[in-house]
């Protein structure tokens, strides 16, 4: 899925859960999340989805593994170039 | 890695900003982090790239060339002794020698929880904001934003601008209490501007006072919300809730390093002076008062830490900012109804998945955290601590290192000798 609007030289392509998503640079993985589909970066103790809160690096929400790093906080995480993340859901 | 400086700042918002521009352009040698990838904090996120909002774009350039260097997704994990910070920077540990310290670390939104509220797709009023500006696209999705003060106009601004469908913004405070603020405003010439800009973008947008939301509703995600919204139930079909009440300081680092807190604001001098020497404290950790207050300040602790003479025009703006930040509080104050949203299976801690219902017994939040695990996670109650304290009014505790999730390796003092600080050399 492509935002419309994102021009290619000002666009990086980046992947979540395996899967190519081209962003306009500048979009944070967090926010990106949403473009993949969901919005969903993990699950809690039971199973169910969770996504983004706060935004700004506070709750833990957003956190996924980016570049084989775990708990990376997505929200301030710029998407780059062949960036691989990974949901935990 | 380590790193040595006069003068080393936490947080690159406006008030960390404002400090680094007065103290580096009186000859300091000054350290700014920030654990996002570009200076200007919350409130001007985005604008070292888009440089939209003039204000930003003039400390921002004025910083760049302060000579004042900016260290990017920087976390401070912990503070083992005076004059030293440990910082994890990604994958490498730092150890921070400090001459002098200024704490900017600013606020975070106050979330209170209702049924619902850990679905995808709900979010903080700020926090859906913030995500906006960050690309997530907006347009064409319905939007439900409940919460209170300037912050709840900013944020539906944004939205609105970005092509939501901003279906309500419910404000909690009553009627007579909002507009009271709202022509409070016009005692303070700048903050009656930015309002009104505002406001201007927002015509035909439905506004409510006392409304605030009951439940979120979905299988997998938000599909809908219920409100009240003047004393009626009402059900809206959205994509999108943000719901946060207000800001609350971020106190961890003060917390840990000592500083006196009273009234959930940091104690200062009049050169905003922390109960613990050589430590200031500027912007929001003095009480929630916007860009103005934390510019003024952090310029105020920047002289100070410089050594530098306070204009008289600046002591002048400080008082009026002051005046500000008191009006917010009381605007800004969750009503009672909100303590009440939650039911029994809601969670409150949501790193640890604690439910209201576990902490009957609990009477404060040391008990809450032995015997329930609430702020046992992550992000170490930073969520639900200050939800806590509204609803139950449990007072925080002291912070004990580390402030955040950390590696071994980041909490060890760095072995060898500091370098010399450079004024001394």
């Amino acid at each position: 899925m492509r935002e419309p609007g994102a021009k290619a030289a000002t666009s990086v392509t980046l992947r979540i859960n395996g899967r190519a998503l081209t962003v306009p640079a500048g979009t944070s993985v967090a926010a990106a999340l949403a473009l993949a589909g969901d919005l969903v970066s993990r699950s809690d103790l039971a199973g169910r989805p969770r996504g983004p809160l706060c935004g700004m690096g506070v709750c833990f929400e957003c956190r996924a593994t980016v570049d084989g790093v775990p708990e990376v906080l997505t929200c301030l995480t710029p998407c780059r170039e062949d960036l691989e993340v990974v949901t935990d859901a | 890695m380590r790193e040595a400086c006069d003068l080393v700042i936490v947080g690159a918002g406006p008030g960390g900003l404002a400090a680094a521009c007065r103290a580096a352009e009186a000859g300091l040698d000054v350290l700014v982090l920030d654990q996002q990838p570009e200076p200007g904090g919350q409130v001007w996120r985005g604008e070292a790239r888009k440089g939209t909002n003039r204000l930003a774009r003039r400390w921002l350039s004025r910083f760049a060339a302060s000579g004042a260097r900016f260290r990017p997704g920087a976390r401070v994990v912990a503070a083992p002794e005076p004059g030293l910070l440990l910082v994890e920077e990604g994958p490498s540990s730092l150890a921070v020698r400090y001459g002098r310290l200024v704490l900017a670390t600013g606020a975070r939104e106050r979330f209170l929880p209702f049924p619902g509220w850990t679905l995808p797709g709900v979010l903080g009023v700020s926090g859906l904001q913030v995500l906006v500006k960050d690309g997530l696209s907006i347009r064409g999705r319905r939007v439900v934003l409940a919460g209170t003060g300037p912050l709840l106009l900013a944020a539906a601004a944004t939205l609105h601008a970005h092509g939501g469908e901003v279906l309500l913004i419910a404000e909690q405070a009553p009627a007579a209490r909002h507009w009271g603020f709202a022509l409070q405003l016009w005692r303070y010439p700048g903050k009656l501007l930015q309002g009104a800009v505002l406001s201007a973008g927002l015509v035909g947008v439905r506004t409510a006072t006392e409304a605030w939301v009951l439940e979120a509703r979905g299988e997998h995600r938000l599909e809908s919300v219920r409100m009240s919204v003047s004393g009626r139930e009402e059900q809206l079909a959205c994509d999108y809730l943000g719901a946060a009440w207000g800001l609350v300081p971020n106190l961890e680092l003060a917390r840990l390093l000592g500083c006196e807190v009273s009234g959930g604001a940091v104690v200062v001098d009049e050169r905003m002076e922390t109960r613990v020497p050589r430590v200031h404290a500027v912007g929001e950790l003095l009480g929630i008062g916007g860009v103005d207050q934390a510019l003024i300040s952090g310029e105020l602790a920047g002289l100070a830490a410089a050594e530098q003479p306070v204009p008289d025009s600046l002591e002048k703006s400080w008082r009026r900012v002051r005046a500000f930040a008191g009006a917010l509080a009381l605007h800004d104050a969750p009503r009672p109804e909100l303590r009440r949203l939650a039911t029994p299976e809601t969670l409150l801690c949501r790193c640890e998945d604690v439910p209201l219902s576990a902490l009957e017994d609990c009477t404060n939040l040391r008990e809450a955290r032995l015997y329930a695990r609430l702020g046992m996670g992550s992000c170490q109650g930073r969520t639900c601590g200050a939800a806590a304290e509204t609803l139950f009014g449990w007072a925080a505790e002291s912070v004990r290192p580390p402030g955040l999730p950390a590696r071994i390796g980041s909490l060890r003092p760095p072995a060898e000798p500091p370098p010399t600080l450079k004024r001394e050399s």
